[in-house]
């Protein structure tokens, strides 16, 4: 035993002094985001100019939309693609958000997930294409999605409020790095999962590479690239939220006012609007990655009023 | 059989395959090395990993001619046949359609050759799923950027040639397997390719459906004869689809030649082993021995009995098959019963051709098994025609061939 302790503490010891060198990862991380913020100054500017403009906008316009027109257009997107019992559930969950008096901070996080998930598309759409044709972008890419889908969402908020301070564009910039990464995974498998006959059939007629993408892959990848898509929407509501911490508004305002003032019924109301604006967009994102027919509306209308599909079936 | 057909036309070599080889792997080159100092597939494969696909194969396939490569599952026709349109790149070798090696071609002319000369049918059909049954077999035309209203046009029309028209605006799921199949023909038809190359295409079909497509190839072959190289591993199919067939076995092509070559003189036990439980006479419908080799009279105005004689005489035959533009049958004509006709006739009357059939030369259908052939074709004193179901002229049997193919099976079972 008592062998056992001194080697324990004298052999590890000096071990331990031999082998492990301080590593202050933390404080070369800082060191990066200094420099970058002395010298990338003009870069941030224009990132944040771009995000804070389409932000505002976006959080403008939903707030400047009468709420009745809101309840007809969701009301009516909801009827198109999912059916009446969701059509219900809106209208009635919509007025549930104007009786809690949340209806100003539920259009600012329609906006700001709006505009997040408009820019995590924007990159992660083409970099998920850039993946799919090439094994070395996905080899370099994946890492690199997997790093920021397991960093604690909380740590993003650092260098966002360090390189853009507070308010909107730090949050939606957060959000937009958080909620990115189903989108280009969901690209890339897609795409790769395309069955090759038809991959085969695209180029056996002549199609050249943009072709092939368009007319074959995106088409039959569709399926995949709305579920990532409704990921990345999902993710970009959860983010948007936590970024009320750094001064992003919305639904995250009255949640980060519960938490810190131990109000439990205005944590809840908050926490409430969040989950009925998920549900709302959750099902309407998923409903367009189904595929769509041209003939669907009609179809629908013919089955409502009880007549036949009129298109000839399998024989 | 059709390229020895007695009506003059020439043999053209519309496709070549010289000494093609694929190697999958790493290294191809290394492989290559070795298949060249003669070692076998397996030993090449245990000690560096990569497979041998095909190994040196040669072979022409002639213009109108439907070409079957025939093989196990794993024997390479699948590969092979996607080296006839580069969608797999040969390690080595030339693949020439009319002389144009499309191996050393640039993207460009490649992509042109694709959407222009040849087409391709899928064993899994490979439709697009998002797209109606109209818009997937415009896809090739779609593609070579044909305006909408054109190759809406032709695309119905090659729709109403494998009979789905009324399903042009469905999509694929509400097909059947048969009726998928049928727009994936249709699609590789609509670019009105010269060659037209089908993957296993109705290996996925359930034995009724399966006929009746192979009937679809013979009656749209009939129609207007392309270049078709058919990839099967079904005997009974190359059979009956085949003018000549290629046999591979472990990426080697190890015989080619017609049904009758084949099953008469196997290259080696692997092609007999094909054979060994086949009796001759069940395999094959009077369709199968059935010989183009019959002079043909097409009934048109002009063809006068006159006529008709003058072109037995020039080419020297006694007897003579009658069918109309449609390759409709319509009767049996000899120099005597032409003759016989000809001195009821005044001068300058023109004559009927009908008035000069044979009377006793009876006609059985395609599908009548070889048992059934004897007593008809005894007892004609010409060659009996052979005809589908349309009525459409496919053939004729000779005593001669009915004897020779039966002489065969006899040999088969002793």
């Amino acid at each position: 035993m008592s062998l056992f302790q001194v080697a324990n503490d004298g052999l590890w010891q000096r071990l331990s002094d031999h082998l492990i060198v301080d590593l202050p990862i933390g404080d070369w991380f800082t060191l990066v985001v200094n420099f970058m913020q002395a010298h990338f100054d003009l870069f941030f500017s224009v990132v944040s100019s771009v995000i804070s403009f389409v932000a505002d906008n976006l959080t403008t316009f939903f707030n400047w939309l009468p709420a009745p027109v809101v309840f007809i257009a969701l009301a009516a997107l909801a009827l198109w693609r999912v059916g009446w019992q969701f059509t219900l559930f809106v209208l009635i969950a919509l007025y549930v958000v104007l009786g809690m008096d949340l209806w100003p901070a539920t259009m600012d996080t329609l906006g700001l997930v709006l505009a997040a998930t408009i820019a995590a598309l924007g990159i992660g759409l083409p970099l998920g294409v850039l993946m799919a044709k090439s094994d070395v972008v996905q080899a370099i890419v994946r890492p690199v999605l997997d790093f920021m889908q397991t960093l604690p969402a909380f740590v993003y908020l650092i260098p966002a409020v360090i390189f853009f301070g507070t308010g909107r564009v730090p949050g939606v910039i957060a959000t937009v790095i958080f909620s990115m990464p189903p989108v280009v995974r969901l690209m890339n498998v897609g795409i790769r999962y395309v069955p090759s006959e038809n991959v085969e059939a695209g180029k056996a007629f002549g199609c050249n590479g943009l072709q092939l993408l368009w007319k074959v892959e995106l088409p039959l990848a569709l399926p995949s690239i709305m579920a990532g898509i409704n990921q990345t929407i999902m993710l970009a509501l959860s983010m948007v939220v936590i970024a009320s911490m750094i001064g992003a508004g919305g639904l995250g305002d009255p949640v980060l006012a519960g938490i810190q003032q131990l109000r439990l019924g205005t944590g809840f109301q908050g926490g409430l609007g969040v989950v009925i604006l998920a549900i709302i967009l959750d099902r309407l994102t998923q409903s367009f990655g189904q595929r769509r027919r041209r003939a669907s509306v009609f179809s629908r209308l013919a089955k409502m009023f009880g007549s036949n599909s009129e298109r000839p079936s399998a024989g | 059989m059709r390229f020895e057909s007695a009506q003059g036309e020439r043999l053209k070599t519309k496709l070549s395959v010289e000494n093609v080889y694929k190697i999958f792997g790493s290294h191809p080159k290394r492989a290559m090395a070795r298949v060249a100092k003669g070692e076998d597939k397996d030993r090449i494969f245990a000690e560096t990993g990569m497979t041998v696909g095909v190994s040196d194969a040669s072979f022409d396939i002639q213009e109108g001619e439907i070409f079957v490569i025939m093989g196990l599952s794993g024997s390479g026709k699948s590969t092979m046949v996607r080296m006839l349109n580069r969608l797999i790149e040969p390690t080595s070798g030339a693949v020439k359609i009319d002389g144009r090696d499309i191996i050393r071609m640039s993207r460009k002319e490649l992509i042109k050759i694709r959407r222009r000369d040849i087409s391709m049918v899928f064993q899994s059909f490979a439709l697009m799923p998002h797209q109606t049954v109209l818009e997937n077999t415009a896809f090739g035309l779609a593609t070579a950027g044909v305006g909408k209203a054109e190759r809406e046009k032709r695309a119905m029309q090659a729709l109403d040639a494998v009979g789905l028209k009324a399903n042009a605006q469905s999509f694929p799921d509400e097909l059947s397997g048969g009726m998928k199949q049928r727009v994936g023909l249709a699609r590789a038809l609509a670019v009105n390719p010269s060659i037209l190359l089908m993957d296993e295409a109705f290996s996925a079909l359930d034995p009724l459906i399966r006929t009746e497509m192979q009937d679809e190839l013979l009656r749209l072959q009939s129609e207007q004869a392309r270049t078709v190289v058919f990839i099967t591993h079904d005997l009974d199919e190359a059979m009956r689809v085949g003018d000549r067939i290629a046999i591979m076995q472990s990426g080697r092509v190890v015989q080619v030649g017609t049904p009758e070559d084949i099953v008469r003189k196997p290259a080696n036990d692997y092609v007999r082993s094909f054979f060994r439980d086949v009796n001759v006479s069940h395999v094959f419908s009077a369709r199968d021995v059935a010989k183009r080799n019959q002079l043909t009279v097409i009934e048109r105005a002009g063809m006068s009995v006159r006529a008709a004689l003058s072109r037995l005489d020039d080419h020297g035959r006694d007897a003579a098959i009658v069918h109309d533009r449609h390759r409709c049958y319509l009767g049996t004509v000899s120099v005597e019963s032409l003759r016989i006709c000809l001195e009821g006739l005044a001068a300058d009357d023109e004559g009927d051709l009908e008035a000069a059939f044979v009377d006793d030369v009876p006609q059985v259908s395609a599908d009548t098994s070889i048992n059934e052939l004897l007593e008809p074709v005894a007892s004609s004193p010409y060659p009996v025609p052979v005809v589908d179901a349309d009525g459409r002229y496919l053939g004729a049997i000779s005593r001669a061939v009915l004897l020779r193919t039966l002489s065969r099976s006899e040999e088969e079972a002793a």
